[in-house]
């Protein structure tokens, strides 16, 4: 598994994950380039389908990063998407997904080094437990 | 194939950057790869894109190339989005058919590996491809604006900044929590580096604000809520109770002169003492009292009422209920100010144990003629006079282990007044000062700290304290000459410690309801910190003074004006334009569930009963207006009508998919 780079797909709040993921560029801070972003305008805006769709086409994890609670900047998408996630997290076990692959995480705008250290983090679990077991078949 | 075009013609402009992103990423190699992407007619790479020459290459060859839609592979798009659709807009394109591709922050920046950082390139750049394919021609929104602004903190930046929007001729509600506006700057004796006497350049606009016809002043007034958007704003404010009519209130004094109470007066910081009933310093705008709750003994032990007795007008109201008034405003301006950092956490030098031990703001109301001592220097422990001070600079500044990791930007400055000051006064006596750096930059701030070195001979010395302690009646101050090399002890009998200063108490509150966001120190975060240094990521919320971080009074002052400037200029239209960015309904597919309806946080969504094939059906609407685009319904819709407009549920599935390929 020593070559092995887990592709993820990370969908990042306008308002705070994607401007903190901003930040750690402007401070130049490293880490690893598994992770591919989408903006979306608010965690809410993620549709369970997405993430089954990104572990359907072979994602080995998928980022969801939201605002704060009571940070959000449209009130509470962020708290819908919390509930979604965690109804999620129980189809994904039952579907013989590891709970790593799946990740909501709080990450504002100022926080440039948590998201460092979530992608991260993320990739080393995911290598760990090697590629997705819903990869569809080549 | 894109739903709205039979062919679209995608041109792409990978951008360098300078070495930015070509140092990391193989520009040459991702414009190679886009272009072999199927409805993408163009695509090339430009040193840097956003420049003049940039932008006309983007523009001919899109008239060259026959592009309906463009890609800038570049910077963030908090950055740049705007530069390129209003490019791609003045070449005949829409708009919002021009698409950033973040390969900077999010890529070149943030990693070493040169074929990863270009794979990422690689994918990023085509998943925007990918949305961009699909994306629609769409129109700005055109929302009218309501021309008020609420401008909340009253020191100086709150007061300019109001001045600034009312001398434009709008209504302006000027927010304060204490009882007078003033802020900071009214403690202060003197500034730097004119030696201004801060009362004398600032209480003539405090009055110039109360006076002001197009000033509500609402002080003792705190932000309780606010709903809309900007243009649109409803904005809850709370009026706390004074326990004085302030209407009948004359401002005579002649029930503080009678109140038995006595605490320390938070003006005088801790200096001298204040009654119940009270108003902060007799220069106070509006200069009316307010009774103190916590302290008056009618509200804690049920007895007195002197002030009531004394008061000829019936002015004392003990019933007094706080009260929620909602006003519209199209822009909020946020100019909360800082705090010291408390003097209690820097316990090695004593602070908060000993009296003698005193922060920057507290030796302000010694100096100053309006001070409890009247301009004269006394130790605070028994009103002995002062020979010998020490003023300890970056105090929890500059510390990334224990307190502040950041400069605090007007210590420096203020701590060479201090001294110039204390030398004025007391000619005989010895200012020592203790710095890492000294730092003066600024307009005739070099030459400032030169006069007190040089010709009012402060004793500075460079090196950090490391303790002070009491020695009977003195204090004594450790420390370090760092350019001889040698321990250095001096006995004082007073130190001043230019505290670290923070954003003020509250500044998550007002966050919070105001959804904008704050940086990693607490400060308020621009929308970009060079080029929007006074808006906030959120439209129509705009910042001034220290709030947005540590500054002295003319950039405070500058940055009420920048941020004035920016709410007049939206003020001179009499419409917004609002990204069409938004939620559609399809009715057809609608089944009236309702489900989008429970969950839309701004009410834009209703219920409506059509009549269909001759049946009533219940339909969700949309209020285009409040609809502010967060997707949260269309993440929800069991039947797929509800979708948002160039960011539907289909295009998605597409970007996952090139990205995983």
């Amino acid at each position: 598994m020593e070559d092995f780079e887990p592709k993820i797909i990370a969908f990042l709040c306008k308002w705070c994950t994607y401007a903190g993921a901003d930040l750690a560029g402007v401070s130049r801070l490293k880490f690893s380039p598994n992770a591919v972003p989408i903006k979306v305008m608010c965690s809410g805006r993620v549709d369970p389908s997405f993430i089954l769709d990104a572990f359907a086409k072979g994602a080995d994890g998928v980022l969801v990063g939201g605002c704060h609670p009571g940070d959000c900047h449209y009130a509470q998408g962020n708290y819908k998407t919390l509930r979604r996630v965690k109804l999620l997290k129980m189809l994904l076990k039952d579907m013989g997904l590891e709970e790593e692959r799946l990740r909501l995480e709080w990450i504002s705008a100022s926080e440039g080094n948590k998201f460092r250290e979530v992608v991260n983090d993320m990739v080393v679990k995911i290598k760990e437990i090697g590629p997705s077991p819903l990869k569809m078949e080549e | 194939m894109a739903a709205n075009s039979s062919s679209p013609r995608v041109g792409v402009f990978v951008c360098h950057c300078g070495s930015n992103i070509a140092g990391t990423v193989d520009v040459e190699k991702v414009a190679k790869e886009i272009s072999k992407m199927e409805g993408v007619a163009y695509a090339g790479t430009y040193i840097y894109m956003c420049s003049d020459p940039g932008q006309k290459l983007m523009r001919e060859t899109i008239e060259k190339e026959k592009l309906d839609r463009v890609v800038v592979a570049a910077c963030s798009p908090t950055l740049h989005e705007k530069t390129f659709r209003v490019n791609s807009k003045n070449a005949g394109l829409n708009p919002y058919q021009c698409e950033i591709a973040n390969i900077r922050e999010h890529c070149s920046w943030v990693h070493e590996d040169k074929a990863k950082a270009t794979e990422k390139a690689i994918k990023i750049t085509k998943s925007i491809v990918e949305k961009v394919k699909n994306d629609i021609s769409l129109n700005d929104i055109e929302v009218p604006i309501i021309k008020n602004a609420v401008v909340i903190g009253g020191g100086v930046s709150g007061i300019q900044a109001a001045l600034d929007i009312a001398n434009g001729g709008y209504k302006t509600y000027l927010i304060e929590r204490d009882s007078s506006i003033g802020g900071k700057m009214a403690k202060l004796s003197e500034t730097f580096p004119t030696l201004d006497c801060s009362q004398c350049i600032l209480t003539p606009k405090m009055v110039e604000a109360a006076n002001h016809p197009n000033i509500e002043l609402l002080t003792y007034s705190e932000l309780e809520g606010i709903s809309g958007y900007v243009g649109n704003f409803k904005v809850k404010i709370k009026k706390k109770p004074t326990s004085v009519n302030w209407n009948l209130c004359t401002g005579c004094g002649d029930c503080y002169s009678k109140c038995p109470v006595k605490v320390p007066s938070e003006f005088q910081e801790g200096l001298s003492k204040r009654t119940a009933i009270y108003t902060p310093f007799p220069q106070a705008v509006p200069n009316k009292p307010v009774i103190d709750r916590e302290n008056c003994l009618y509200y804690t032990k049920g007895i007195c009422k002197i002030c009531e007795k004394f008061c000829k007008l019936g002015a004392i109201d003990f019933d007094m209920q706080e009260e929620i008034i909602e006003v519209d405003a199209g822009a909020v301006l946020v100019a909360t100010g800082y705090q010291e950092y408390p003097l209690e956490n820097l316990s090695d030098y004593g602070g908060g144990r000993y009296p003698n031990v005193i922060s920057g703001l507290k030796f302000e109301r010694l100096l100053s003629a309006s001070g409890p001592t009247g301009g004269e220097i006394v130790r605070p422990s028994d009103g002995k006079p002062v020979k010998d001070i020490v003023f300890v600079q970056c105090s929890g500044s500059r510390d990334v282990e224990e307190h502040k990791p950041y400069c605090s930007k007007i210590c420096c400055m203020y701590t060479a007044k201090h001294a110039m000051l204390f030398k004025h006064k007391v000619h005989d006596g010895n200012a020592y000062v203790f710095y890492i750096d000294v730092r003066t930059a600024g307009k005739d701030y070099e030459e400032f700290y030169y006069r007190t070195t040089e010709e009012d001979h402060a004793l500075y010395t460079r090196g950090k304290v490391s303790k002070i302690f009491e020695d009977g009646n003195k204090v004594v101050v450790w420390g370090v000459d760092t350019l001889t090399g040698k321990k250095v002890e001096v006995k004082a009998d007073l130190a001043v410690l230019a505290m670290a200063i923070e954003p003020s108490s509250g500044i998550n509150e007002i966050k919070q309801k105001l959804k904008i966001s704050l940086d990693e120190n607490g400060f308020l975060k621009e929308a970009h910190p060079k080029l929007r240094p006074v808006e906030s990521m959120t439209s129509g919320i705009f910042f001034a003074g220290t709030a947005q971080g540590p500054k002295d009074i003319p950039e405070s002052v500058s940055q009420a004006g920048a941020a004035a400037s920016k709410v007049l200029s939206m003020f001179s239209s009499d419409f917004l334009h609002k990204e069409p960015l938004i939620c559609e309904i399809n009715e057809d597919i609608c089944s009236g569930c309702g489900v989008c309806i429970t969950l839309c946080p701004y009410g834009a969504l209703e219920a409506e009963i059509k009549t269909q094939d001759g049946k009533e059906v219940k339909r969700s609407k949309l209020n285009e207006a409040l609809c502010q685009g967060c997707g949260t319904c269309a993440s929800a819709c069991p039947s797929g009508a509800a979708t948002m407009k160039n960011d539907e549920s289909k295009n998605m599935f597409k970007m996952i998919e090139v990205i995983l390929e």
